[in-house]
């Protein structure tokens, strides 16, 4: 993703454009300075019931985001994917971002329990959210079926696609846990692989099945 | 992606008071344009954005407001679908797939699982064409105003064969392929607070009438629902899309039929084709080439073959015309 030169400082000075100030009058709040991005408001952004809408951006603000369980604090602007927040801001490298455009599905996770390209879903749009990536699945100590039955019928090759296929699968028995072949195809046909490991990987899917 | 500013709006008013333009008017438009533009489930937006297309300034996302994801059924009243609804919740909606299966299979086949979960209804009728000279900063093409289609004498096999002598974009949503089968229609309110009714077809501009837009929707306005009329016991429907590769793509080519069966004839029908223009077409004369008549394979090639007789194809998307006749006879065999 290319990065725009930082533009911050005509933001808040030169006026241009729509203000954060005159955009929050509109928006019927009175007072607001730039810091309070970082204080107040957030708590109001977290809190179940919103009432207290507030501009964020386009500079950093500090969010916090549900993941695997536990609350992660984190500074990213609006325009941070969730996919870049997992990665670069909490070094949770196990979602992968390949075409970065919601073709290739190398970065799915689940949000509230559903799985989405995390590439095209902001950061601060998953707050308030349950977010569950590949390492929120299992632990080295304790593999989720899936996981085992992945290593099991060697269902990887470089393991870039995996972490997301282990996603989508894992997803696809929890509510169907009976399926056939077909199904299975079906299922992970929005996760490419390069090496071409599907065969494999449709088979430890099936046999995960089993185990569940 | 260039920096913005968040905003989740929280009714439609609020987001209507917010919004100065439609992601279509600030196409090519530079950064810090002042531009304040909707995002619903933002996978057509983050796309545009992405490539550097589109930059707004502010972003009002609309996911926010509630009861605007509703799926209703009424017998009377036929089908109500929210602008946030996503596609994956149409997929699963067992009504739809009951009475609407042309609209299910046309949802069911739209990108991945994974998009499906975050793309919603509003935003898949609002998304812009995929033709990659539209999509490209590099190409100021016939849509962004330079009077070029690039696609004339460029790499169309994926391009228009109907209508298509100005701009060959097709138009991208294959949902709505199925939706105009149905008869929907799109339900907009502005920032009055009025709201109209627009039969689908009218929704969609076609790039001779406007090269810049793809839909009516201005910037004061908001899609909140889609509405399907009810279907008679005897409605069969049937959607087909033909597509490059079978794990997901874009249509080559896609066709929704909508059969009124009674006493085993056809008492009335619709054809719609997608990604054969720049806008779904329905196919008038083939559908009437079908009322009247009990369906046998003979009168559904006539249909498919009547649909071609105007085609232009461009030097490398002639293969969609026996595509489209196969797909349309198929089509109307089926949902019998």
């Amino acid at each position: 993703m290319k990065k725009s030169k930082d533009k911050s400082v005509r933001y808040s000075k030169s006026g241009k454009g729509i203000s954060r100030r005159g955009f929050l009058k509109g928006a019927g709040l009175t007072t607001v300075g730039t810091v309070a991005l970082t204080g107040g408001i957030l708590s109001d952004v977290h809190a179940e019931e919103r009432t207290n809408r507030e501009v964020l951006g386009p500079d950093a603000v500090v969010i916090s985001l549900k993941i695997n369980g536990r609350v992660r604090s984190l500074a990213v602007e609006p325009r941070t994917t969730l996919a870049s927040a997992l990665r670069d801001h909490l070094g949770l490298t196990g979602t992968k971002i390949g075409c970065d455009r919601g073709a290739c599905s190398a970065c799915t996770v689940w949000l509230d329990g559903k799985p989405v390209n995390s590439c095209l879903t902001l950061a601060v749009e998953a707050v308030g959210k349950e977010i569950t990536t590949i390492e929120g699945l299992g632990s080295e100590e304790n593999l989720h079926p899936v996981q085992e039955a992945f290593i099991e019928h060697d269902a990887s090759q470089c393991g870039f696609c995996t972490p997301a296929m282990v996603m989508t699968a894992a997803h696809f028995l929890k509510h169907n846990p009976n399926p056939d072949l077909e199904e299975v195809k079906v299922a992970l046909r929005g996760n490419f692989c390069r090496c071409g490991t599907h065969p494999n990987v449709f088979k430890a899917t099936i046999a995960a099945s089993k185990k569940m | 992606m260039h920096k913005f500013s968040w905003y989740e709006a929280g009714s439609v008013e609020d987001a209507l008071a917010k919004v100065n333009a439609t992601v279509s008017e600030i196409v090519g438009r530079k950064p810090n344009n002042s531009s304040v533009v909707f995002k619903a489930g933002g996978v057509d937006l983050m796309d545009l954005m992405k490539e550097g297309l589109v930059n707004p300034e502010t972003i009002v996302s609309i996911k926010s407001i509630p009861g605007l994801d509703k799926i209703e059924y009424d017998d009377k009243a036929g089908l109500r679908i929210g602008a946030n609804a996503t596609l994956g919740e149409i997929e699963n909606n067992e009504i739809i797939k009951e009475k609407y299966l042309a609209l299910h299979q046309a949802v069911a086949e739209a990108g991945t699982a994974q998009l499906r979960n975050s793309a919603t209804l509003g935003g898949n009728l609002a998304q812009r064409t995929r033709c990659w000279y539209f999509r490209s900063i590099h190409h100021v093409c016939f849509r962004k105003g330079s009077g070029v289609c690039y696609a004339q004498h460029g790499e169309n096999e994926f391009h228009a064969i109907i209508n298509n002598s100005k701009c060959a974009s097709v138009h991208a949503s294959s949902v709505s392929t199925a939706l105009m089968a149905f008869k929907a229609k799109v339900v907009i309110m502005d920032s009055e607070g009025k709201k109209k009714e627009v039969e689908i077809g009218d929704f969609f501009v076609h790039p001779e009438t406007d090269e810049k837009r793809e839909n009516i929707l201005k910037a004061n306005e908001l899609i909140t629902e889609v509405v399907i009329p009810p279907v008679t016991t005897g409605t069969k429907s049937h959607y087909i899309k033909y597509v490059a590769r079978e794990s997901h793509d874009w249509a080559l080519a896609d066709v929704a039929v909508t059969l009124e069966m009674t006493g085993g004839k056809c008492r009335r029908a619709e054809i719609v084709i997608g990604a054969a223009a720049p806008v779904p077409l329905r196919l008038d004369e083939p559908a009437k080439a079908l009322e009247g008549h009990s369906i046998n394979e003979k009168l559904a090639k006539k249909a498919g073959d009547i649909a071609m007789r105007n085609a232009t194809p461009l030097a490398k998307n002639a293969y969609k015309i026996p595509v489209f006749r196969a797909i349309i006879k198929r089509a109307i065999l089926k949902a019998v």
